[in-house]
């Protein structure tokens, strides 16, 4: 249980309060709505690359870092295909620079040419070593446009391809600051040993003047519904074949989201779980097999990847996965088996309010799928879903023409 | 609202004290010690046995790493898949994790399923049975983990940058090779169990909201059996360093290359630890460190770069690690050298120096923040036989520490010609 006040400046920005005066350190999360899926297809990587720019200075802050560290704070970012996310935490007593700090990249960034050159470099770096000089790197690169052919989703967050990044201009990074880093399009969550009464006044003093640039429209496409399995096969210079499925989800905010959650944990999380405990314990066809969805505020993929051992073929290593997919979509599970995912989802849940960043980051995800009080109903929800909801769920959700595969097969094998 | 508010930063104010709980310390009826952290806010804790089992008193490639990792394989009165679907069942985490030095096994689990769970990690950690089909399974497995990650520069720099630090034949860096997978089995597994975990004396870390019984609880499933005292070697071998200092392992196809530069160093005992933890921080320990600012923030040849000093019980490691552009690597490393020398030559400015400073003491007390991070700081201190004032005087260290003391340290530890450098990538650099 998370209890939080909530308010809202005249500006539009939605400002979270949590208490917890077991701790000196104090949280500060700021979620932008704004992320991969609002990018042009000709200039991909960009909601990502702006991230890294938010930290070449502000109008009054030559370096974000720098002020913060001296008070004794640390901070970082990331982005996803929904939302860009910024977060920090430090000693309590230094809470106002957190403020200052964001408050001034909101208010004006400084648009440094030095730094949107280095920052091209930087994340060209970051593209080459997270996406192409690693093993299966390049899987989202070839696995997202083969499974959504209009939707934005069909690009990582990192782009789709270096030049995209390379190419990034000052006009971009402009109108892009403009449209999308306003107070109304953002949500603040702080969390630590503070009082409301002082959070409201910082909040006013340091975001209130702060300009609300109009409702931002956003036009996503959508995914039309897929009615025949896909396929795709590469090889790449990896020691070991890998099998990637795919399958079209609900989005977060579906009544079905739960449900699904539980039958990607049923299947494949953790080790006794039916994909790793079959194939890998039992049949040992493969090495590495998990479950897991992406849980985007869009229609998301419910995925399965894996290794087969040595030996065995991706064709065998499909027809493996098959059979358990065939199992659960026909065969009512048993009580007993989903109470385990369902005691899991309880401690994890748990184990997530354990500290203040944690809290203060599920409070803006929930704010942002529509109510920050969903931190406290999730595990409800989850404790809900029947196992005649499993079945309904993967009878729907894991059909063969619902289904994009791809074969990454190892060279010289 | 007067814009000029905005030109400067609020006032800061610098930490004080840190008010550390010290943790309660228990001793089992067979002698076995137990550190107790009640803290935190959640009804949840995590019991952390810890065994002087690392990598450094195995006789074989792989055989602490996989005891430690084979322990949830299969035990007297629990099958593999029992153990599992136990763990899963209540919603709870088994994790174990092996070092140099020790090998650990944690149960992270609510309080209400504690019951239930301790008489599991109780087997896993003191009669498991290395059932020789599963442990076939787990080493094909772990095989081709292997095989994945020697596709990895930063992996490989990693794996062979303690070998050319400690020779080949030291117990710090002897490495695994992909046959090595080969040569395990049940019984070099069973054999390293026997002299490192079973009858062995171990540590208890126990974090969270703790139960008011949980002492009485332990000494049911671990104060029980007969812990025969092991003495510890007593002296490690003298580390033998690569004579050549530039090093470079060729990978084809990389777009990147892996950079590891450094040296062996001393320990936490040493007097010039803490001292030498600014000077990294200053250095590479930090995102606006030196290293850092130079060479991603101004000159955008990597995605990342920073250096850190590594506490072993019998020796310790500098080291500067990053992954470059393949054509900026030369440059990179140069630019490294760049920045030594001038922490070599040049006072730290006061105003770097403070920040650092303050850094760092915010840093602890993120450190110190929860009883999982306190829990963290006990196990660190153990080998070496500390107690929290360690801590104290971590921080009172860092704040009274000169621009003078830190240059002397360059000059004393940073020595450009003992440091080694490798280069893991495609093309080799050309070293000035």
């Amino acid at each position: 249980m998370i209890k939080f006040e909530k308010f809202t400046l005249i500006n539009g920005l939605r400002v979270i309060v949590h208490k917890d005066v077991s701790t000196p350190i104090v949280a500060m999360n700021i979620l932008y709505d704004v992320g991969a899926r609002d990018e042009d297809p000709e200039k991909t990587g960009f909601a990502h690359l702006f991230e890294h720019l938010m930290f070449g200075g502000s109008e009054n802050i030559p370096k974000y870092d720098v002020p913060l560290e001296r008070a004794g704070g640390e901070n970082n970012a990331f982005t996803s295909n929904d939302v860009t996310n910024y977060y920090l935490t430090l000693p309590k007593q230094n809470l106002e620079t957190a403020f200052w700090l964001e408050s001034d990249r909101m208010n004006q960034l400084a648009f440094s040419e030095k730094s949107l050159e280095v920052q091209r470099n930087v994340v060209s770096e970051e593209f080459r070593q997270t996406h192409l000089n690693q093993p299966y790197g390049d899987v989202w690169l070839l696995m997202r446009p083969l499974a959504y052919q209009v939707h934005p989703y069909s690009w990582p967050t990192i782009g789709k391809k270096i030049e995209h990044i390379t190419d990034a201009t000052m006009d971009d990074v402009k109108a892009f600051y403009k449209k999308n880093y306003n107070p109304n399009n953002a949500i603040l969550v702080v969390a630590g040993d503070i009082e409301l009464t002082d959070i409201k006044k910082l909040a006013e003093k340091w975001f209130g003047p702060i300009e609300n640039q109009g409702e931002k429209n956003r036009q996503i496409p959508v995914e039309p519904i897929q009615t025949e399995s896909r396929f795709l096969e590469v090889e790449g210079d990896v020691p070991v074949d890998a099998i990637y499925k795919c399958w079209h989800m609900c989005s977060r905010n579906d009544e079905a989201y739960h449900a699904t959650d539980l039958l990607s944990d049923l299947l494949g999380n953790g080790k006794s779980s039916r994909l790793y405990y079959e194939l890998i314990t039992n049949r040992k066809l493969f090495s590495e097999i998990q479950a897991f969805i992406m849980g985007s505020m869009d229609k998301g993929l419910f995925v399965v990847s894996g290794k087969p051992a040595n030996g065995v073929n991706l064709n065998e290593a499909e027809e493996a996965i098959n059979v358990e997919i065939d199992k659960i979509r026909n065969l009512l599970i048993d009580e007993k088996e989903l109470q385990k995912v369902k005691n899991k989802v309880e401690s994890t849940l748990e184990f997530s309010e354990m500290n203040v960043l944690d809290k203060a980051m599920n409070l803006a995800f929930a704010e942002l799928s529509g109510d920050a009080g969903n931190v406290n109903t999730e595990a409800t929800k989850y404790q809900a879903v029947s196992s005649k909801r499993i079945l309904e769920t993967a009878a729907e959700v894991l059909r063969p023409e619902n289904c994009s595969t791809l074969f990454y097969k190892a060279k010289n094998k | 609202m007067k814009k000029d508010i905005r030109k400067t930063q609020p006032r800061i104010r610098t930490i004080g004290e840190i008010n550390l709980p010290e943790p309660e310390k228990y001793i089992l009826d067979n002698g076995i010690p137990v550190y107790l952290i009640d803290a935190g806010t959640q009804e949840l804790v995590r019991i952390e046995l810890i065994f002087d089992a690392g990598s450094y008193y195995q006789s074989k490639a792989l055989q602490a790493y996989l005891t430690n990792k084979c322990l949830s394989e299969g035990t007297e009165s629990y099958s593999s898949k029992t153990i599992a679907e136990t763990i899963d069942f209540y919603g709870a985490y088994l994790k174990s994790s092996n070092e140099k030095d020790t090998a650990n096994i944690s149960l992270y689990t609510l309080n209400k399923h504690l019951d239930k769970l301790l008489p599991v990690l109780h087997e896993v950690s003191l009669i498991p049975t290395f059932p020789e089909e599963e442990i076939r399974t787990i080493v094909r497995k772990q095989h081709q983990e292997y095989l994945v990650n020697m596709e990895k520069v930063s992996f490989i720099a990693r794996q062979q940058f303690s070998s050319l630090l400690f020779g080949e034949g030291h117990p710090y860096g002897k490495i695994a090779m992909a046959d090595d997978y080969g040569k395990v089995n049940s019984t070099v597994l069973r054999q390293f169990f026997k002299e490192r975990y079973q009858s062995a004396q171990f540590t208890i870390i126990i974090s969270g909201k703790v139960p008011g019984d949980i002492i009485e609880r332990l000494n049911r499933y671990f104060g029980k059996h007969v812990v025969k005292k092991k003495s510890d070697l007593t002296s490690a071998p003298i580390p033998k360093p690569a004579t050549d200092l530039n090093q470079f392992i060729k990978k084809d196809g990389t777009l990147q290359s892996a950079l590891r530069l450094g040296k062996t160093m001393f320990n936490k005992l040493h007097p010039d630890y803490t001292k030498f933890k600014v000077l990294n921080t200053v250095l590479g320990g930090y995102f606006g460190s030196r290293l850092m600012t130079n060479i991603r923030e101004d000159k955008g040849y990597t995605y990342g770069i920073g250096s850190g000093i590594a506490s072993f019980k019998h020796a310790g490691m500098f080291f500067i690690a990053s992954e470059v552009g393949t054509e900026v690597t030369k440059k990179a490393i140069d630019e490294v050298f760049i920045e030594i020398e001038r922490l070599r030559t040049t006072l730290v400015p006061r105003e770097e120096l403070e920040l650092v400073k303050n850094y760092m003491t915010g840093q602890f007390l993120r450190r110190a923040d929860g009883p999982f991070a306190l829990a963290e700081l006990v196990r660190a201190i153990l080998p070496y036989k500390l107690d929290m004032n360690y801590y104290k005087h971590y921080i009172r260290t860092i704040k009274n520490i000169t621009a003078e003391e830190i240059c002397n340290l360059a000059v004393n530890y940073l020595q450009p010609d003992s440091m080694i450098r490798l280069v893991v990538g495609e093309d080799v650099p050309v070293h000035q």
